[in-house]
């Protein structure tokens, strides 16, 4: 088939998983299956979509330096494109749905809950990148391009913070209901260090070893 | 002091059977609203910045109240309660009644039934985290069941035990937590007349996700105050630890009075979503029964005393 030849199969499985959250909400909504309170239960599915393709996006370059995986790499921009059309959705099923776009009382509610503070900071600084994703911008920028997109480092850990304010407990305390943020909180960390010259270069070390000579590898970006 | 229980929602306004199965129709549209705006990213939408102050109570459906429902012990998942609740074991079963009171004893639930008549009580009940339900109860007075203990001159807080199973309750093998779960009330509270030991629901007998078979009903206070699965009533002279003010002691205090006012750390607690409404609407101070209990908190610092 034509579209196997244009795409390759992590790509036909991307796009596919990426739109997946969407489609189980529609199905949801035909079956009746939206729960007691279908507004609070869309937010938090698109929410847990965006900050999962997000973290996705953030794994791509540990990925490719790691593993030597180069398609990870390629498919970044699109998760990370992915997961701010669900951040986008959420923003707005929060402002229309839920508070019916009462300006006022949207703003007392984001200065009065730190949660949704930390969130729209977050969603806000992913608009300049989500806009600059694109070639030309990247082009235009230059070397101000990778600096304006490491600003998602900034972005991933307010994500988790809001998360984790969301929810029942006390995240510091490790107390309530904290489990899933305080996973991609260490998934977070774990990207992080993933990042730091001396771990990749060990990892390229023992890989370079193990399967291919070191000077084949690709820089990583 | 009391004051007598005098519902605020007239018995007129009880649901015939047929009526609140048919409003299960509404939220399928409610639903596919939901769906569209996802779709368009503009759904009709009727919400005003002021909600009307006067807004009528209508119970909710049989089927939101039971499966939508907050039981950390079998699930954090509000859907997931219901499947996850539904073998568990409800007899035998006990209730201790004991501590500061002349006369302790331990019931066998049926009999606690039995001695205790139950009546209906359609209470709203409001979510901490922001969301409401209007609920028809069956059950007695706690004051009743306390009455016939009769707590000594000492006592002057009621302390609540719910079961600990972790074996029929996943969500008790949770670390996060310190199970079991506890709660607590001053005794004037415990005896105020809205206090509720719920045995049913809709005329029937409670089911599991609903705390079966005997959960605690504070309509004045957070939800998470009414205690589910009580095993054990314990009448002390010390306020109690409860499992909320343990994990997060400045976010939920021992009172948790529903306060529009005063904002959970986290959450304003201005406005509420009525489960099976659009819009929002604004937190009644008390939960809207302030006439009734109003006088437990004369001159006490409610922003303190949270």
């Amino acid at each position: 088939m034509n579209i196997f030849k244009k795409y390759t199969p992590l790509q036909i499985f991307m796009h596919v998983a990426a739109w997946f959250p969407i489609v189980r909400l529609i199905v949801e909504a035909f079956t009746h299956d939206l729960t007691a309170n279908p507004i609070q239960h869309i937010e938090q599915r698109t929410g847990r979509a965006a900050i999962t393709l997000l973290f996705l996006s953030l794994a791509a370059t540990p990925l490719n330096s790691l593993f030597g995986w180069r398609e990870a790499i390629q498919r970044r921009r699109a998760l990370g494109l992915y997961a701010f059309m669900y951040a986008t959705i959420h923003v707005i099923i929060f402002a229309d749905l839920d508070y019916g776009l009462a300006w006022s009382l949207i703003l007392e509610t984001i200065f009065q809950k730190p949660y949704i503070l930390v969130g729209a900071t977050a969603f806000l600084l992913l608009i300049p990148l989500a806009i600059t994703s694109f070639d030309v911008w990247k082009r235009r920028l230059k070397k101000n391009w990778k600096r304006l997109h490491q600003v998602v480092y900034f972005i991933a850990p307010l994500v988790v913070l809001h998360y984790a304010w969301g929810k029942k407990g006390n995240f510091f305390a490790l107390q309530g209901d904290i489990l899933l943020p305080l996973i991609y909180g260490l998934v977070f960390v774990l990207l992080m260090v993933l990042r730091i010259p001396a771990v990749r270069r060990f990892f390229a070390s023992v890989r370079g070893r193990r399967w291919l000579p070191v000077k084949s590898r690709n820089p990583v970006p | 002091m009391t004051t007598k229980f005098k519902s605020d929602i007239p018995s007129s306004e009880i649901t015939p059977k047929h009526i609140y199965l048919s409003r299960r129709d509404f939220m399928k549209a409610a639903g596919i609203v939901g769906a569209g705006a996802l779709l368009a990213a503009c759904a009709p939408n009727a919400a005003t910045g002021s909600p009307t102050p006067e807004l009528p109570d209508v119970p909710n459906s049989l089927e939101d109240i039971t499966n939508y429902n907050n039981y950390y012990e079998f699930s954090t998942d509000k859907q997931a309660v219901a499947p996850l609740s539904k073998d568990f074991k409800t007899r035998p079963w006990t209730v201790e009644v004991s501590g500061m009171v002349n006369n302790p004893k331990t019931y066998a639930i049926d009999d606690l039934l039995k001695k205790f008549p139950s009546e209906e009580r359609i209470y709203r009940l409001r979510c901490v985290e922001a969301w409401s339900m209007v609920i028809p109860w069956m059950g007695f007075p706690l004051a009743q069941l306390l009455n016939e203990v009769q707590p000594t001159s000492d006592a002057k807080f009621v302390r609540f035990e719910a079961v600990y199973r972790p074996e029929e309750m996943p969500g008790q093998t949770s670390p996060f937590y310190d199970w079991p779960y506890q709660e607590g009330l001053r005794l004037d509270e415990a005896m105020n007349d809205l206090t509720l030991l719920a045995t049913g629901l809709y005329g029937e007998l409670l089911p599991n996700q609903s705390g079966a078979p005997l959960r605690l009903v504070v309509p004045w206070k957070y939800g998470f105050k009414s205690i589910k699965g009580i095993v054990k009533i314990e009448l002390t002279d010390t306020q109690p630890s409860t499992l909320w003010s343990t994990a997060s002691p400045n976010e939920y205090g021992f009172y948790s009075n529903v306060n529009p006012n005063v904002s959970h750390p986290r959450w304003s607690q201005a406005s509420e979503r009525r489960i099976g409404e659009l819009n929002r609407r604004p937190t009644l101070m008390f939960n809207g029964y302030e006439e009734q209990v109003a006088y437990l908190y004369e001159g006490m610092d409610l922003k303190k005393y949270y």
